[in-house]
């Protein structure tokens, strides 16, 4: 019979269990907070907030992942560690690979867990696709670094991008920016009528070159060849025929790494291109083994400009002390900034009980990443268009010359500065 | 069309007759649709007059270097094909050592007086050293990766050559890192000279001589010495070679060897002429020149020549000449998509390759 009484004694607590569970305090919670349409995430009092990060942090493009890891973990030791009085921040860190099937499973292991508050990546646009594919269902908001694609966003024309997903923002810049930039440097510090441009297929080189193809062309130039070769190539010559027939001022090629150095060599050859001044990469191309090569001296090279100013400063000391290295990529600030904006966005929606629990409606963070507006960043000043551009776009151009024999000498010899117009 | 014949008279022959025609008259329509397809695109391509003639010549040129290359590392594909009916998948990956080999020898010897003083001689001994790597690398293959399975399924030689291939590809990046590695600037081989109209680089022309050399040689080897006797015996049925007293095993070894030093010779060619190399350079090469293997018809020594050469003519002439005069967009970025349907096409015409006979399967 002892069996008997025990069931009835846990039948009793687990019934009073209950009635506790729905007492004063879940009322209490229900009058206050009613999640949105795309629901919320709760947090228990003293417990962490997620936050995902999305980055390529293996395989050849590893430092374009890694540079804004390293500064996120800056970002979280300047708020000290603590979000909301006494939440701490926690990551999670997923690799992207750089490619859509790194970014599908990164998306799917963030989208797993719903303590996921928002996510810091990804690093490559190809990677962005996927994982908004599966976030924005989820509701989760993602903000870029690094992202450049004009599909991810609009093409700063109210047209909005084919991959745009709600929930989507970046403070890289509009690769729209880039190519306008390219093309006002050569079309009016150059003087070139006609260019040419070079792609290899890559949804980021393809994105640029076109960019930089409309934009030339509206500004009165001609682009006298747009091609493309395919990665791995090594035989450029044939390609370069083509491109030296059509005679060229200039040629655009935001390309990477080896096949950017095998047309270089070979461009030599021609004489119609063997003038290095002809010559123009992007940002894929600024690395210390590219630089080097002999050819690349007098080369153009266009990529978002370095921050200036002395909170930029600072971080750049605290990555060098932390990480006994300069910063490796371009992005770190871009994403220190994203991750800033998160906070901020969280403290704005979030709300609080007076027991500490603090409910975040995924949607009300949306809207408020989407209402940030003259934030002041270390890349400058922030402010989101609808479709989560959010960039203050300032882009460089440099000059490899003799007298440039790192990459960071190469990067301060600024001939030009493109700082867009507003576009609203 | 051959097979027609070989049908036996009797009740099937109705069906088959009747099924026929339609599959050829199919294949015919393939054919001419591709023919016409390329003479559409040549003839609008050239009187655009887009590319003035020394531009077209050009293009004969590089296409003439750049096939050089594929031939000879294609030798080494149809020659082990020819005695084991088996393909190398690891012989892109040995053509790489000799690229990597070239690189640390003329990087090495740039630092010489020798260098400046005497350029031929030095090329001539990163020569030597990239086709002895690479003989060794190959032997080293055969030995370890593939006599031990002589006689298994055909399939499983195939499966260990990809094994072997990765082995070697990453053996080389954990060695040698991934970084891409440049080759020294050659003083003698920079510029260009002009004979009879055609503007031919230097460094090319010693690509194009110093690939018919080695080639020549190659054939005189095979052609008219004892061992060069014994790798064709051996190729046209082992059993009987062994019953004649050659060491088959010997033999193999040696077309490995011989194979290996024309991939590491191509190697050495393939850094001077794009003077970069990386612990993956040797993936696409190698298909490209099993391709021309098989194009020129698998297991005929000028067949790999031939098929080389018609390859890497396809792919310089292909993109500017038949698919801008259709219209295609960026179309060097369809080079390789060339390379392959010029495969599928000339198997359509000639199922055995350009030089290529029937070989018996049960061979080998």
């Amino acid at each position: 019979m002892g069996t008997r009484r025990y069931q009835f004694v846990a039948c009793l607590v687990g019934a009073l269990a209950l009635v506790g569970a729905a007492c004063a305090p879940e009322e209490q919670k229900a009058a206050e907070f009613t999640p949105g349409p795309l629901g919320a995430v709760t947090v228990e009092p003293g417990a962490p907030i997620k936050i995902g990060l999305i980055q390529a942090i293996s395989g050849d493009t590893a430092s374009l992942g890694q540079d804004q890891v390293r500064a996120v973990e800056i970002a979280i030791e300047d708020k000290g560690g603590n979000l909301l009085e006494q939440h701490p921040i926690r990551t999670q860190v997923e690799d992207d690979l750089c490619k859509a099937e790194g970014g599908t499973t990164a998306g799917q292991k963030l989208a797993a867990d719903p303590q996921i508050v928002a996510v810091v990546g990804s690093s490559c646009s190809g990677a962005a696709v996927p994982a908004m594919e599966i976030l924005s269902g989820k509701g989760i908001v993602m903000i870029s670094g690094s992202n450049t694609s004009p599909r991810l966003t609009s093409d700063l024309r109210g047209k909005q991008g084919d991959a745009y997903k709600l929930g989507y923002l970046r403070t890289a810049h509009n690769d729209i920016i880039q190519g306008l930039a390219a093309a006002n440097f050569a079309f009016q510090k150059l003087g070139a009528k006609r260019a040419a441009t070079i792609h290899d297929g890559d949804p980021y080189t393809e994105g640029l070159a076109n960019a930089f193809g409309s934009s030339f062309k509206e500004l009165g130039g001609t682009i006298s060849l747009a091609t493309a070769i395919s990665k791995g190539d090594t035989d450029m010559r044939p390609v370069l025929t083509e491109v030296a027939a059509s005679k060229p001022d200039v040629v655009f090629f935001p390309i990477f790494q080896p096949e950017a150095d095998f047309i270089v060599k070979q461009a030599k050859g021609f004489p119609l291109l063997a003038d290095t001044k002809k010559l123009f990469g992007a940002d894929g191309l600024l690395s210390d083994t590219f630089i080097v090569i002999g050819q690349t001296e007098g080369m153009y090279f266009s990529g978002p400009a370095t921050p200036t100013g002395a909170t930029y400063q600072e971080l750049v000391a605290k990555y060098e002390k932390k990480f006994g290295e300069k910063p490796i990529q371009a992005f770190h600030a871009h994403a220190y900034d994203a991750v800033n904006m998160i906070f901020a966005a969280i403290e704005k929606s979030a709300v609080k009980e007076s027991n500490g629990t603090v409910h975040i409606d995924r949607q009300k963070l949306i809207d408020a990443m989407h209402a940030t507006k003259d934030y002041q960043g270390l890349t400058g000043t922030l402010t989101c268009d609808k479709f989560g551009d959010c960039a203050d776009a300032k882009i460089d151009v440099v000059q490899n010359t003799p007298t440039e024999k790192t990459i960071d000498q190469v990067r301060g010899n600024v001939l030009f500065t493109f700082d867009p117009p507003e576009t609203g | 069309m051959a097979r027609t014949n070989l049908v036996p008279p009797g009740p099937v022959v109705g069906k088959r007759a009747f099924q026929l025609p339609i599959v050829d008259g199919f294949l015919w329509l393939v054919r001419i649709a591709a023919i016409a397809l390329i003479l559409v695109g040549a003839t609008r391509s050239i009187a655009s007059a887009r590319l003035s003639g020394q531009q077209w010549r050009d293009l004969v040129v590089f296409g003439i270097a750049q096939g050089s290359v594929y031939a000879l590392v294609a030798l080494g594909y149809t020659m082990v094909y020819g005695v084991l009916r088996f393909i190398n998948f690891a012989h892109g990956e040995v053509f790489m050592i000799g690229a990597m080999t070239g690189y640390f020898v003329t990087d090495g010897l740039a630092r010489t007086a020798l260098w400046e003083a005497a350029p031929f001689l030095s090329l001539f001994i990163a020569l030597i050293c990239c086709m002895t790597v690479s003989a060794l690398v190959a032997l080293l293959l055969e030995r370890v990766a593939y006599r031990p399975l002589r006689g298994a399924p055909r399939l499983i030689p195939f499966i260990t050559a990809i094994g072997a291939s990765f082995f070697l590809q990453y053996t080389m990046a954990s060695l040698f890192g991934t970084s891409v590695k440049s080759y020294p600037e050659v003083e003698v081989l920079t510029g260009s000279f002009t004979l009879l109209g055609f503007r031919v680089l230097r460094v090319h022309l010693l690509v194009i001589v110093a690939a018919l050399v080695i080639m020549a040689g190659l054939y005189l080897y095979v052609e008219k010495t004892k061992a060069g006797k014994a790798m064709r015996a051996v190729s046209e049925d082992q059993e009987t070679a062994k019953l004649m007293g050659i060491n088959v095993d010997r033999t193999i070894a040696r077309v490995f060897g011989v194979g290996g030093a024309m991939a590491g010779a191509a190697g050495l060619l393939f850094g001077l002429v794009f003077q970069n190399v990386f612990f993956l350079s040797g993936f696409l090469p190698g298909i490209k020149a099993f391709t021309a293997a098989v194009l020129g018809g698998i297991g005929n020594i000028p067949g790999a020549a031939v098929g080389g050469l018609t390859l890497g003519m396809v792919e310089s002439m292909g993109p500017s000449l038949v698919l801008v005069g259709l219209g295609i967009p960026a179309a060097h970025q369809l080079k390789d998509v060339v390379a392959f349907v010029t495969l599928v096409l000339v198997l359509i015409f000639r199922p055995t390759g350009i030089l290529g006979e029937r070989v018996s399967e049960d061979r080998g």
